[in-house]
């Protein structure tokens, strides 16, 4: 009873009262506490995630799976940033410290001018972005390797596509007037009749989930039936 | 091997020493190409330029450094339009890694118009539950953020007191404008769905290109009142406000190598047909 | 203070109206009505992605998105999953699952083991194809490309929430000439799909999936439930673009639109 139906009772009866708050008025100071339970919840739910990808990767490291390796990386990088974004403020606090410097840097928090942050910008933001900037080179190789026009839809997309390119760079307007105007017209009228199209299918199959959820019907958040 | 077949069998690497040298051979010879202004950034410039001295908006800066190229120049060229007309600014965001990211921006851009922490601006910081966040911002922003991003309480923050005839700020609705910077999820389509219809919140946002086409119909329904896309949004409002930044520079380095991608696509079609083509002929 | 917030009518007629509809179509279908579900190239696909992997003796890779457990898009890949999952166990095809939420790790792990159990082959499970790699996007999409190149899944199925890793996979996925399969609701990566996989599911068709696959009631009785609200949304569009056009707005006032 424990794993199904007292999940599935709280599931229903959370999100009915939910449903009610937002056509309800009188329902709102209840809505209010529901939600700030949620923010507190999702927040606990931050630390079990923390505590499941740490178990994970421990057990990678002890059992030496494939790529054992970079589960190092990753745990030091955890405990190093939440040993100084977290723990080490506590610490701090709690002994009433005066300022706990690593040279110029800060060693407590992580605003400007603190460890953490040089850490921050000078690791994670240019790997961050790096990864992200990989999309124009793939997206490039794609566009050369995988995109044939190989019926009329094809067809149609890649001229579409070769349209909105151009247009929505400076240089369409520099090669022909008329090319951002047809990239407005493009984006204005069947991209975003096809577009509002798809928003409403996927929203109805949305809500009609949720109601599942809400009717009881539908159980496999919690796992395969 | 012919000639073509060659082409078609390309190693990829070739392709992104092409991709490497369009994107950087404009930035490396500072070509400037002149910006066009689309509606949707007009829409975006004028919402901020009707608002006053004294006016509060509440920025949510939803990204995190995958999005750094695209989005910190609207950012800061919003951070520079706002504090030139001495609008108030309630910054705050919903991904974990944004918040560096936030108080970057305000350092890099308040110092210019002499802006002070605490009284013409605020960094909130950052608050994990999404939408649910949204929604109880729409209702309070103490009850979420009940102190601010260094950890002083909002209270004893000047700004947070400067609603409309001295009235605290206490929620969304106190404020004039929710300017909305995002990357992904949490993002603009969840700040319309539960704050925009709920609250009924003047919107304007910036956000990565590949995401500005789903957010056209909001755009043509009025629920937003501008809308940024990519670095070419960044570009147009830089150009309207007067402050060419990173956007109007990577404009070249942009058409450049969309015109290669271009190319990608009509040779590698062209390449693939012609075999083709010559296959079915030898057979 | 109101009883009932009058401005918020219109969605609330719009929602009981949609789940009358979902709950009286489920119990038609659970009565043995058969419901008429077009033909979805991508799905017919997977019984011959399934097929080809097992002829060539290489695995299947199975990537659910990279968003959480509470996420619908999540929830319904794992019901594909569990599908795909019976299908390969048939074969005893190695099912490769990389996960990017750890709260999702348990929901696979939990699905597939059902699925292998149904088929009748509880020990060809391998609990260690179930591979938590990163909650991070791109180092998850980073491990994945790691996987589909040195393990050379034969077929490589895309269902679930993607962001910008999509364009990553996928591409990686075409150099190794797999069978390319993928199902999503977000929007704005379908172009990436739509270019790099053999067959992509856009929007509602990856929500049609679960009942197109299993055929279950519940599924099909909702599929049709929102088939039956979207007539009714075209019946307002139309009817509502007449009455624009010759100036009658109570519809429009009604709607509460601004």
């Amino acid at each position: 009873m424990l794993r199904r139906e007292i999940p599935i009772f709280l599931a229903v009866m959370v999100g009915w009262f939910m449903v009610g708050e937002f056509f309800f008025p009188w329902a709102e100071p209840g809505g209010t506490e529901v939600q700030q339970m949620a923010v507190i919840i999702t927040a606990a739910g931050v630390i079990l995630g923390v505590a499941n990808v740490i178990r994970i990767n421990l057990l990678k490291v002890s059992r030496r799976q494939k790529d054992w390796q970079y589960s190092i990386f990753l745990l030091v990088g955890l405990i190093v940033m939440g040993f100084l974004g977290t723990v080490l403020p506590i610490v701090h606090a709690a002994v009433k410290g005066g300022a706990w410097t690593l040279g110029s840097l800060n060693l407590v928090g992580i605003t400007d001018g603190t460890v953490f942050d040089r850490l921050y910008n000078r690791i994670y933001v240019p790997l961050s972005a790096t990864m992200y900037g990989l999309l124009a080179f793939y997206i490039a190789s794609a566009a050369f390797r995988a995109f044939r026009v190989r019926s009329t839809e094809a067809a149609l997309l890649a001229a579409a596509a070769i349209i909105v390119m151009i247009g929505r760079v400076p240089l369409g307007e520099k090669i022909w007037d008329g090319i951002p105007l047809l990239t407005d017209w493009i984006m204005n009228v069947p991209q975003l009749a096809a577009k509002r199209a798809i928003l409403i299918g996927a929203a109805l199959g949305g809500i009609a989930t949720g109601l599942k959820i809400l009717l009881g019907i539908e159980r496999n958040f919690l796992g395969s039936d | 091997m012919s000639l073509t077949q060659r082409i078609e069998a390309l190693d990829r690497r070739w392709i992104f020493l092409l991709m490497l040298f369009s994107m950087s051979f404009p930035l490396i010879v500072h070509i400037r190409l002149p910006v066009r202004t689309s509606p949707e950034a007009r829409g975006f410039y004028e919402s901020i330029e009707a608002l006053h001295a004294g006016d509060v908006v509440y920025l949510a800066s939803d990204y995190d450094p995958g999005g750094k190229a695209e989005l910190e120049p609207m950012l800061l060229a919003v951070l520079d339009h706002l504090f030139r007309k001495d609008v108030k600014i309630v910054g705050a965001t919903l991904w974990p890694a944004g918040s560096p990211l936030l108080e970057r921006a305000y350092k890099t851009v308040a110092p210019k118009y002499n802006k002070t922490y605490g009284v013409d601006y605020v960094h909130l910081g950052f608050k994990e539950g999404k939408e649910n966040v949204m929604v109880q911002l729409g209702k309070s922003i103490r009850e979420v953020f009940p102190v601010d991003y260094y950890g002083t309480k909002l209270d004893s923050l000047p700004l947070m007191h400067s609603g409309f005839n001295g009235n605290p700020i206490d929620k969304l609705g106190d404020t004039k404008l929710l300017v909305n910077i995002s990357i992904g999820y949490p993002g603009t389509k969840e700040w319309v769905q539960q704050v925009r219809g709920r609250f009924q919140m003047k919107m304007i946002s910036g956000c990565a290109a590949v995401s500005a086409p789903e957010y056209f119909p909001y755009v043509q329904s009025g629920q937003l009142s501008g809308l940024l896309g990519g670095l070419a949004g960044a570009a147009e409002y830089e150009q309207l406000i007067g402050r060419p930044g990173w956007g109007v520079t990577g404009m070249a380095a942009q058409s450049l190598s969309h015109v290669t991608i271009v190319l990608l696509i009509l040779v590698g079609n062209f390449v693939y047909f012609w075999n083709r083509r010559k296959g079915a002929a030898r057979s | 203070m109101k009883l009932f917030d009058p401005d918020r009518l219109p969605i609330f007629l719009a929602i009981a109206l949609l789940g009358f509809l979902v709950v009286y179509l489920i119990q038609r279908a659970k009565r043995g009505q058969t419901f008429f579900i077009r033909k979805i190239a991508g799905l017919e696909a997977v019984e011959e992605a399934v097929g080809r992997a097992t002829e060539m003796g290489k695995p299947i890779l199975y990537v659910p998105g990279i968003d959480d457990a509470n996420n619908i898009q999540t929830i319904y890949s794992m019901i594909i999953l569990g599908y795909v999952a019976k299908m390969v166990a048939r074969y005893e095809t190695p099912l490769i699952v990389p996960i990017a939420k750890a709260f999702v790790v348990p929901l696979a792990e939990e699905t597939t083991r059902q699925a292998y159990l149904d088929a009748g082959h509880p020990d060809a499970w391998n609990r260690n194809n179930i591979r938590y790699l990163s909650d991070e996007q791109f180092a998850f999409a980073a491990g994945v490309n790691g996987i589909i190149l040195r393990e050379r899944p034969a077929a490589n199925l895309y269902m679930g929430s993607f962001f910008a890793e999509s364009l990553l996979l996928a591409e990686t996925g075409f150099q190794t000439g797999a069978i390319q399969i993928a199902g999503t609701a977000n929007i704005h990566q379908l172009p990436f799909f739509v270019v790099a996989c053999d067959y992509t599911l856009i929007g509602e068709e990856f929500f049609a999936a679960t009942a197109y696959l299993s055929r279950e009631p519940r599924l099909v009785g909702t599929l049709k439930g929102t088939d039956y609200v979207k007539v009714v949304i075209l019946v307002v569009l139309v009817v509502g673009a007449l009455l624009a056009t010759v100036h009658v707005n109570f519809l429009h006032e009604f709607l509460n639109l601004e």
